[in-house]
């Protein structure tokens, strides 16, 4: 075939081809972050081929010294000027910065605490740690492009490292049943995503953020229709990712089956992930007005129905829940719909609302979350994990430090005033307020009225005795769970204390 | 006409070599039936029975293995095609993000081998030394059986 082409045009489609796509210019340190943690993943790999007879510690040595690097270089950046590179596909400004970081730190936190776990469990595998840090590189990638090419394969590389992740436990039913599940319904929304993208694509010709808003025509009939079916579908796509209600049937499932660890690394670097994709196409439609106007009157009324949902539907099916990993999954989805109001609120008004509080949110959302998972993962030994209430029994005399800890993080997915749950959902309800959206306000506060009945049973069953446990006894602290419960307990009062100096740092004056 | 008369040939051509290979191999080859060798899929999978039975994946890995180094094909030629008649600032640029691309897949390539992935019979199971537990070898041999037993399966 080619030679065939070669003889009537070749050399000049060559030549084409390669006028079409210029070698673009390159600014190593915006993407210097995403291939550490890329490379610190091959490391590992390197290092569980070298050494498949050795116990795991080695990689995840490797593994933390990348991550801390990686977070190195991100916050040498955040002086740096906005910028975008690699012919528009990676963006660097302090949003993307930002979301990275907590994507390494999430990860960080996760790694602590896997391998005593993992072990208690009996699937300790090298490639859990690369598979990791690969799913963090897909969650880091989608905040720092405003390519929708580059957002959605970011979802997939976060993905696909998920699916098998959440299937590792390779005896276990519920665990291959979750990741079965995983992986057909999230290859279904990334379908919707990707048609999504390309309606958008059909109606303006190109993929780019920007490009796409400068082409808004709001009189062509056929071109609004087109841009709006395109943005239905990817809404549909990213709210699939980040478990809004009528997409969040598949969480509950997923995140009880999986892995403790991998769900704690779920429900906290896979949703920022899909938050900081959410946020940057909804604020791509806001900053042009007609656009902004359009898409209010379509879309806000949807999302505002979405984020009602999320919250109550999240709320009260939890109260219901016998199994610990469960209610956590859907506390998870609530905590979603908490996070969709602040960006809701950003996007109604953004010259009011800044993206502080959903940053914010995010960071104390991931402490509490892996913290409360990190606890409930001691009930595994012996291969064996039960996750039900009862089997939490009793833990308050095996390891006193963990359920303290366990109480903060209660404390903190409830509200209760010191700890950073309850000054984010604070700000989370002025911004509400501040951009004329009581009703989600309102939802909101009695949401979290509801949330501490079924929080409280968590801690509760922490401290009854011991008698219908299914693991008589569970594991030992270890040390990586201890550090990652201390850094996420710690955290969780650090970030209330130094509020006004990190949300600086974070996102530069409020 | 003329510009198509290329993809013409092409059909014509798979067109013909695939119906030569399924009749010559009719006509041509040994006839010894079994009924295992009648069933649908005569290697692989049993067709009939319970769905929630274990079967090998061996031949899926092979498959998914293959299809990956088609797929490096694909992309190595036509990224040639281009390279052939570029400029020197676009070669050396493509050049790089290829050898990028070519020692990720190299890496991931030696992975696969080293654990014994496309190994027929081999079973594999977790080394204790990743369980933090002493070397079963090192085990006198009632205490290593317990070991295995208990062990990662």
């Amino acid at each position: 075939m080619y030679n065939l082409l070669a003889q009537t045009d070749g050399n000049g489609l060559a030549k084409r081809l390669a006028e079409a796509f210029p070698p673009p210019t390159i600014d190593w340190p915006s993407i210097l972050p995403i291939a550490l943690v890329v490379c610190t993943g091959i490391v590992a790999l390197i290092v569980e081929m070298l050494r498949p007879r050795q116990n795991n510690n080695a990689i995840i040595g490797f593994s933390l010294v990348g991550l801390f690097f990686a977070g190195l270089s991100l916050t040498s950046q955040f002086a740096s000027p906005d910028l975008e590179s690699f012919g528009g596909m990676v963006l660097r400004d302090r949003f993307s910065l930002t979301i990275q970081l907590l994507v390494v730190m999430v990860t960080g936190l996760t790694i602590l605490f896997s391998d005593g776990y993992l072990r208690a469990k009996r699937i300790p595998f090298g490639e859990f740690y690369p598979l990791v840090l690969w799913s963090a590189s897909g969650a880091m990638m989608m905040a720092s492009s405003k390519n929708l090419l580059m957002i959605f394969l970011g979802i997939e590389v976060l993905s696909i490292s998920l699916y098998v992740l959440a299937g590792m436990s390779k005896t276990e039913t519920k665990s291959e049943e979750s990741a079965l599940k995983y992986f057909l319904l999230g290859a279904f929304a990334s379908a919707f995503l990707l048609y999504g993208i390309a309606f958008m694509y059909g109606a303006t010709g190109s993929l780019h953020l920007d490009a796409i808003r400068s082409a808004w025509n709001p009189n062509d009939e056929a071109f609004r229709n087109m841009m709006l079916f395109g943005m239905g579908l990817m809404l549909f796509g990213l709210a699939f990712k980040a478990a809004f209600v009528p997409f969040h049937q598949w969480t509950p499932d997923v995140y009880q089956g999986a892995p403790t660890n991998v769900t704690a690394f779920m429900a906290a670097g896979s949703k920022i992930g899909a938050m900081a994709a959410l946020w940057r196409l909804l604020s791509a439609s806001t900053t042009n007005v007609d656009l902004g106007a359009t898409f209010q009157s379509y879309w806000m009324p949807a999302l505002f129905w979405i984020a009602i949902l999320t919250m109550t539907v999240g709320n009260l099916v939890a109260l219901v829940q016998k199994d610990v990993k469960r209610t956590l999954g859907y506390s998870s989805i609530a905590h979603a719909g908490y996070i969709l109001v602040g960006i809701l609120a950003h996007v109604n008004n953004p010259e009011k609302v800044g993206i502080g509080t959903t940053v914010f949110y995010l960071l104390s959302y991931s402490l509490m979350t892996i913290g409360a998972f990190a606890v409930v993962s001691l009930t595994a030994k012996n291969g064996k994990e039960g996750t039900r209430f009862e089997d939490l029994h009793g833990l308050w005399k095996r390891s006193p430090f963990a359920v303290g800890c366990l109480i903060v993080f209660v404390a903190s997915l409830i509200g209760i005033p010191p700890t950073s749950g309850f000054f984010g959902k604070l700000m989370i309800f002025n911004d509400a307020l501040a951009s004329d959206l009581m009703p989600l306000a309102i939802v909101l506060a009695v949401n979290s009225v509801l949330s501490v009945y079924y929080y409280v049973g968590i801690a509760k069953a922490a401290f009854v005795d011991a008698e219908g446990a299914r693991t008589p006894e569970s594991a030992p602290m270890n040390l990586g769970l201890a550090a990652t419960c201390l850094l996420c307990a710690g955290g969780i009062f650090a970030v209330v204390i130094l509020f006004n100096p990190l949300m600086n740092w974070l996102v530069g004056a409020p | 006409m003329g510009d198509y008369i290329a993809i013409v040939i092409l059909v014509g051509l798979a067109a013909v070599i695939c119906g030569a290979m399924v009749s010559l191999s009719f006509v041509l080859g040994p006839k010894n039936t079994t009924p295992y060798k009648q069933s649908p899929y005569e290697c692989g999978v049993q067709p009939l029975g319970d769905a929630r039975e274990r079967f090998p994946i061996k031949f899926y890995l092979v498959a998914m293995l293959f299809i990956l180094f088609d797929i490096e094909v694909v992309f190595l030629w036509s990224w040639l095609t281009v390279f052939k008649n570029a400029d020197l600032a676009y070669q050396t640029f493509s050049f790089g993000a290829v050898m990028v691309y070519m020692v990720l897949w190299i890496i991931g390539d030696a992975y696969v081998i080293r654990v014994n992935a496309i190994d027929w019979d081999e079973t594999t199971s977790l080394h204790p030394a990743k369980l933090g537990e002493p070397d079963p070898a090192a085990l006198p041999v009632t205490a290593r059986d317990l070991e295995l037993v208990g062990g990662a399966r």
